[in-house]
């Protein structure tokens, strides 16, 4: 892999003040953190201040350039950075900057449809660890093929919303329409070609705009169009080899993986950029008539397998939850820090005014684990305690499985929190999926288990039924 | 074609049940040889003419070849056989062969799989509770794991059978290890693909069941699933008595993989080891397996003996994810949001390097080897034949 900026390599650009005003102990301690880019280089404010550092800056800004550049599309707070990513492999350190996931408007709907569907992305979300899933942008799509009509619907579309916008057709006509009526919101131009290079990347110079390097075919055909890009003075580029799924996915998979490999592992400046995938080109193949759903699963598969094959940004159409949960859920995944443990603290939780007569619950302090269990204890709005074991961060069934959730371990964590003198019952609820231990756990703690619910939903259920109180 | 051909050229609508109508057909793709030059010197002349062009802008194309290293691996993944035909000392119609590998996961540009990832389906020597999308194709033949496992060879087209002797677990039916390989002897006796055997995961009887399993499948080749930290002995010992195969189970703890498989040498051979680092749900902990996995097949190709065996994952676990069965129908139907689940659990888990896949929905079982077949090779795609997205029409409502 390529050597990213060592602390060391870091240390000697900076003041050497230790004045702290970045919050740190020292300059020592800030490169540290640089080096594993955890911390904003921008916090080193005497750095920017004062003339005399203009070297070390530059020097330092350059040392710890990302290998695939970062580029911002759209303005303010729902601006989207792409890129910036360090590494090939998530262990080497962590992937940075989540793949921005666009969907896509057609430039031909009424102005109904189009607010209705803009809306539609704006609105979608689900609530995930605490978190708010999202989209992160709208493709608007030159469907009408006329330049008039595209740059209107770019209009609207930029009254309509605030979120980053990509502006798609291979026609440079309809791009410089739609561009003119939208620079301020910074795109992202899709596309420049290997026909079409000239033009818009004149455009994309006129309004500073990032811009999409289109070349299907060969690698060496997407080369000689970032290298050409490139000669012009374009520094923002997104490069898309060309997007083709089932028969095709071992090709667009392999030429992904081979430009990310080619930027973080051989340190290639020339293919340091953004990449882009168009899953929603699986609707080309969609025949008139067929189920969409069909379409529609294809689509998941695409984008699953770009989302984690190194696309930055990918381009989509569905809008469903079935279709759209497993990729947010695939992208939350693989861009967690390696390194945190998805832990929360072991202790005794009091939910609502949960007393003496009040059952008691126990789980894991795997962070998926209880911030599930907490939202279904809180959602059935019961009095109840909860023993949250520490299992090293591992869910029920993994911990069963893997010996860190034992009858002992949970003893000891009963004894610890000093569960009995908070209740006037021996009675402890097991997570169904830890009925293989309830036994021994009854032997060990002295309670009497009571298996409860195989999933934490049916929890407020099984509260309410009061079975557990029952001998 | 043999039965499992047949059974893999079921469309992937009529898995889905009634939800979806009609079949979507290939896609063809002219296929032209792959040429990636590798030429250094023309890269670095296109690019110092890239540099002297910059004060007056280029005038047209600036040809440039994309040249890549290629890394170096001095490692190769074992190669693992399971079942034997009549020819092997066996009785299966054919044995299948996992692993072999020389470049991590389907980087093609450097040497494509050695070997195909193949598929078992997951059959229980009792009825289980399922989530209901899942039992609706297996509630007829639930009682009866024989035909269980031919349903799952015949008609969902499964490369492998793994018979789950859960039954045997003491605090479920307690069912003796001579009952439980009495099970093994009729699924051996339905199908004639290789199968695997499955214990309950109970520390007193794993050991006793899976040697009188591994006794009755003698010459077959099984794999037996599986050795932990806890129980490894017996089960190595009735591998190495019976030639069977063993899969070496930790829970995502890469230091334990390498700890056991020492202990597993002691009694085996390479050839007999399949590692399982366990496999978390989409959403519930799939990154842990996702990045075990790369770092496993990494550090083998780098040379690490105690990792260069092929990987297994339970990928029927993606239905531990709530979201996967949850009928709600803000989420949308369960009836492919289940299989889509366990779909998207399982590519990635390819994507990392996993060999051996243990599934149960026969939309994910289709849909996965779909995926394989598109992901095997490097076609070339010319550029007119990239479909243009940015004007396709696509159906109002989808």
């Amino acid at each position: 892999m390529a050597k990213l900026a060592g602390p060391l390599d870091i240390y000697p650009l900076l003041p050497g003040t230790n004045c702290q005003e970045c919050g740190e102990a020292n300059c020592m301690a800030f490169a540290t953190k640089l080096a594993e880019y955890t911390i904003k280089v921008d916090l080193c404010y005497p750095l920017f201040r004062e003339d005399k550092y203009a070297k070390k800056l530059a020097d330092l800004q350059e040392l710890i350039r990302p290998p695939v550049r970062e580029i911002t599309i759209g303005r303010g707070e729902k601006a989207a950075a792409i890129g910036g990513k360090l590494v090939l492999y998530r262990h080497d350190l962590r992937y940075s900057n989540p793949t921005s996931i666009f969907l896509d408007v057609a430039d031909n709907l009424s102005p109904d449809e189009f607010k209705k569907r803009v809306k539609e992305i704006e609105d979608w979300t689900y609530v995930y660890i605490g978190q708010d899933l999202r989209l992160d942008g709208i493709a608007l799509r030159g469907v009408s093929k006329d330049p008039a009509t595209f740059s209107k619907a770019a209009k609207l579309l930029e009254e309509t919303t605030d979120w980053p916008i990509i502006l798609c057709s291979l026609d440079p006509a309809m791009l410089s329409a739609a561009a003119n009526a939208t620079a301020d919101k910074r795109p992202l131009l899709y596309a420049a070609t290997p026909d079409s290079w000239e033009t818009v990347g004149e455009l994309a110079l006129k309004h500073n705009l990032p811009v999409v390097a289109y070349a299907p075919g060969s690698l060496d055909n997407l080369a000689t169009l970032v290298s050409t890009l490139r000669a012009m003075g374009i520094e923002d580029i997104v490069m898309d080899p060309g997007s083709v799924f089932q028969a095709g996915m071992g090709t667009t998979v392999d030429n992904f993986t081979q430009l990310r490999r080619a930027a973080t592992v051989d340190d290639n400046e020339l293919f340091g950029y953004p990449l882009l995938a168009a899953p929603i080109t699986v609707w080309a193949g969609h025949r008139e008539g067929e189920a969409p759903e069909l379409t529609k699963w294809n689509e998941v598969l695409a984008g699953s397998a770009m989302i984690i094959r190194y696309s930055d940004i990918i381009v989509t159409h569905s809008i469903d939850m079935w279709t759209n949960l497993p990729q947010t859920f695939l992208r939350s995944n693989l861009y967690t820090d390696p390194v945190k443990p998805v832990a929360v603290e072991a202790g005794l939780m009091k939910f609502g005014s949960a007393g003496p007569d009040s059952p008691v619950m126990y789980t894991t302090n795997f962070a998926l684990t209880y911030f599930t269990v907490e939202s279904d204890i809180k959602q059935g709005n019961v009095d109840a305690w909860l023993v949250v074991v520490d299992t090293e961060g591992m869910s029920v069934q993994s911990a069963v499985a893997g010996r860190k959730l034992t009858a002992e371990k949970i003893a000891e964590s009963m004894e610890e929190y000093g569960v009995a003198e908070k209740v006037n019952h021996k009675i402890l609820i097991s997570p169904g999926m830890a009925a293989r231990i309830s036994g021994e756990t009854e032997e060990t703690t002295g309670w009497t288990v009571k298996v409860g619910p195989q999933d934490s939903s049916g929890i407020p259920k099984y509260l309410q039924e009061a079975k557990w109180r029952e001998e | 074609m043999t039965e499992q051909d047949e059974g893999r050229s079921n469309p992937l609508d009529e898995l889905l049940g009634e939800f979806v109508e009609l079949e979507l057909e290939n896609v063809t793709i002219e296929v032209d040889e792959l040429k990636v030059a590798l030429r250094p010197m023309v890269r670095q002349l296109a690019q110092a003419a890239a540099r002297a062009a910059l004060p007056s802008r280029p005038t047209s194309l600036i040809p440039t070849k994309f040249q890549a290293k290629l890394p170096q691996y001095t490692g190769t993944i074992h190669e693992i056989t399971i079942g034997a035909t009549k020819g092997e000392g066996g009785s299966r119609s054919n044995s299948i062969t996992i692993g072999g590998h020389t470049a991590p996961a389907w980087d093609l540009f450097q040497a494509p799989p050695k070997n195909r990832p193949i598929i078992a389906a997951d059959v229980f020597d009792m009825p289980i509770s399922l989530a209901s999308v899942v039992k609706a194709h297996y509630k007829e033949v639930m009682h009866d794991p024989a035909e269980w496992a031919k349903l799952c060879v015949d008609k969902f087209g499964a490369d492998v059978i793994t018979v789950h002797l859960i039954s045997t677990d003491r605090q479920i039916k307690d069912t003796s290890p001579n009952e439980a390989a009495k099970t093994v002897e009729e699924v051996l006796q339905a199908v004639r693909v290789p199968i695997l055997v499955g214990s309950a995961g109970d520390p007193e009887k794993d050991g006793p069941v899976l040697a009188k399993a591994a006794e009755v499948a003698e010459g077959e080749r099984t794999l037996l699933c599986s050795a932990t930290v806890d129980v490894y002995e017996p089960v190595a010992e009735a591998a190495k008595r019976h030639d069977q195969v063993v899969l070496s189970w930790t829970s995502l703890d890469i230091n334990q993989q390498k700890e056991l498989n020492r202990r597993l040498i002691e009694w085996l051979k390479p050839e007999q080891i399949v590692i399982d680092p366990t496999t978390a749900a989409l959403g519930y902990g799939l990154e842990y397996a996702f990045t075990m996995m790369q770092r496993m097949r990494l550090a083998g190709l780098l040379g690490d003996s105690e990792l260069q065996y092929p990987i297994s994952s339970g990928t029927t676990n993606a239905w531990a994810a709530r979201e996967a069965w949850l009928k709600n129908p803000e989420l949308g139907p369960r009836e492919l949001r289940g299989p889509i689940w366990e779909s998207v659990t399982a590519l990635a888990l390819l994507l990392a390097g996993n060999d051996l896949f243990m599934m149960m929905h026969p939309a994910a079982i289709k849909t996965l080897h779909d995926l394989i077949d598109w992901l095997m090779e490097r076609r070339d795609v010319k550029p007119e034949d990239y479909a243009d997205w940015t004007t396709v029409t696509i159906p109002e409502g989808a």
